[in-house]
C-alpha cells in the first residue's frame, strides 16, 4: 500500500482522537470521534483485516455515534472541565 | 490534578510507545502469533469447517466460547441501560403537542384536557424537537427495507465473504434506529416494541447457548458443532458450517435487539415516550 495514504490516514487518526478530547462541545466531540472511527476503518481496511473493518464502520462509526448522540440531546453540550 | 493527570497520560503513551518497539514486525510469518494455530486455521480450516472465510470459521466454531461470552456482554448492556435507565409508568410530560396533518398548524394539548372532534387528523409530535421534513422521512422509508435485506446477505453470506451475526445484527439494528431517527421513537416502537427488544435479546443468546447444550446432549463438547451432523442428516463437515450459521443468527439477533434497546432508553430518558 502506498506509504503517504498511510501517513495522511494515520496523522487523521491522531488528529482526530486529540480533537475529541479537546473540544470543549460534546455534539463535535461525538461527531470527532465518529471521523476517528471511520479513519481507523481505513486503517483496518489497508492492513487486509476486512472484517474488523466492517465492525468498526458499523459500530464505531455508525451506531456508537448515534449513542453519543442521542445522550448529548438528553444531557448537556457542554462540558464542566 | 489536571497537570498531574497530563504528566501519567504522557508517561504512559512514552512507555506504550517504547514496547511497542519490541512487536514482531506487520505480516512476520516467524512471530509467534503466526507459527502456533494460525497455519492450522490456514491449512485445515476449509476442510473441517467448509467456511471458506477463515476469520468467520474461527470466531464461530475454533473460538466460539469467546463470541458466546461477546454475545452476553452485549446483552448485559442492553439490561444495564434497561434497569439504569428505564422508568415505569405514565409519560413525565404534562402537555403533548399535536400536528393537523392537512394544514401543518400546531396544538398543544394538556393531559387532563380532551381533545374534542376527530383525533384521525391530527399526529403526535415531540416537544423538543419537531422537524418535519417529508423528503426526509420518505427517503429513509424507502431506504430503510434495502439495509435490512443487506443485512440479512452480511447475515447469511458470513461463510464466504466478510461479515457475519455482530455486523448484520448491527445493521438491522441501525435500520430500526434509522426510523426512530428520521421519523419518531414512537414509529420505531410500534414497529418493533419494548418487549420485543427483550425477548429477542434473550432469545438471541439462548439461541447460541442452546446449539452449545444440544451438542452436548448429543455426546459431544459444548459448541463441538460435529454433533448437529446427528440431527441434520449432514456430513460432520457441513454441520459445522450449518452450526456456524446458527449461531451468527444467534449473535445478529442479540446484537440488534440489544442495539435498540439501549437507543431507546437512552434518547427518551427511559421513558418511551417522546425520544430522539
Amino acid at each position: 500500500m502506498l506509504w503517504q495514504l498511510d501517513l495522511v490516514i494515520l496523522t487523521l487518526v491522531v488528529a482526530t482522537a486529540i480533537g475529541a478530547v479537546a473540544i470543549k462541545d460534546l455534539l463535535g466531540s461525538a461527531i470527532l470521534f465518529g471521523a476517528y472511527s471511520f479513519m481507523m476503518c481505513l486503517l483496518w481496511a489497508i492492513m487486509g483485516a476486512v472484517d474488523v473493518a466492517f465492525t468498526e464502520a458499523s459500530v464505531g462509526a455508525g451506531v456508537s455515534t448515534v449513542f453519543f448522540v442521542a445522550a448529548v440531546f438528553r444531557t448537556t453540550r457542554r462540558t464542566k472541565d | 490534578m489536571k497537570f498531574l493527570g497530563i504528566i501519567v497520560v504522557v508517561i504512559t503513551g512514552a512507555l506504550l510507545v517504547y514496547t511497542t518497539g519490541d512487536f514482531p514486525s506487520w505480516s512476520d510469518p516467524a512471530s509467534p502469533a503466526s507459527t502456533h494455530v494460525s497455519p492450522h486455521y490456514i491449512e485445515k480450516g476449509m476442510h473441517e469447517t467448509a467456511a471458506p472465510n477463515i476469520v468467520t470459521a474461527v470466531l464461530a466454531d475454533y473460538r466460539g466460547f469467546d463470541t458466546l461470552f461477546e454475545t452476553t456482554v452485549v446483552f448485559c448492556a442492553g439490561v444495564v441501560c434497561f434497569f439504569l435507565l428505564r422508568i415505569p409508568g405514565r409519560s413525565p410530560f404534562t402537555e403533548c403537542q399535536y400536528r393537523h396533518k392537512a394544514t401543518g398548524i400546531t396544538v398543544r394539548v394538556k393531559h387532563d384536557r380532551k381533545m374534542s372532534g376527530s383525533f384521525g387528523e391530527f399526529e403526535r409530535i415531540d416537544t423538543l424537537w419537531t422537524p418535519h421534513d417529508l423528503i426526509i422521512q420518505t427517503a429513509c422509508r424507502i431506504l430503510i427495507p434495502f439495509i435490512q435485506l443487506f443485512a440479512l446477505y452480511v447475515i447469511a453470506h458470513g461463510h464466504h465473504s466478510p461479515g457475519g451475526g455482530f455486523q448484520g445484527g448491527v445493521i438491522l439494528g441501525a435500520s430500526i434506529i434509522l426510523l426512530a431517527i428520521s421519523h419518531d421513537l414512537r414509529t420505531a416502537l410500534d414497529r418493533l416494541g419494548e418487549k420485543a427488544h427483550a425477548i429477542l435479546c434473550s432469545v438471541g443468546v439462548l439461541v447460541y447457548a442452546g446449539t452449545g447444550a444440544v451438542c452436548m446432549v448429543l455426546g459431544f463438547n459444548f459448541l463441538d458443532y460435529g454433533a448437529l451432523a446427528r440431527i441434520l442428516h449432514v456430513d460432520p463437515v457441513m454441520a459445522r458450517s450449518h452450526g456456524i450459521l446458527v449461531v451468527e443468527v444467534g449473535v445478529g439477533l442479540a446484537v440488534m435487539a440489544a442495539l435498540i434497546w439501549i437507543y431507546s432508553n437512552v434518547s427518551s430518558r427511559g421513558n418511551y415516550d417522546e425520544g430522539l
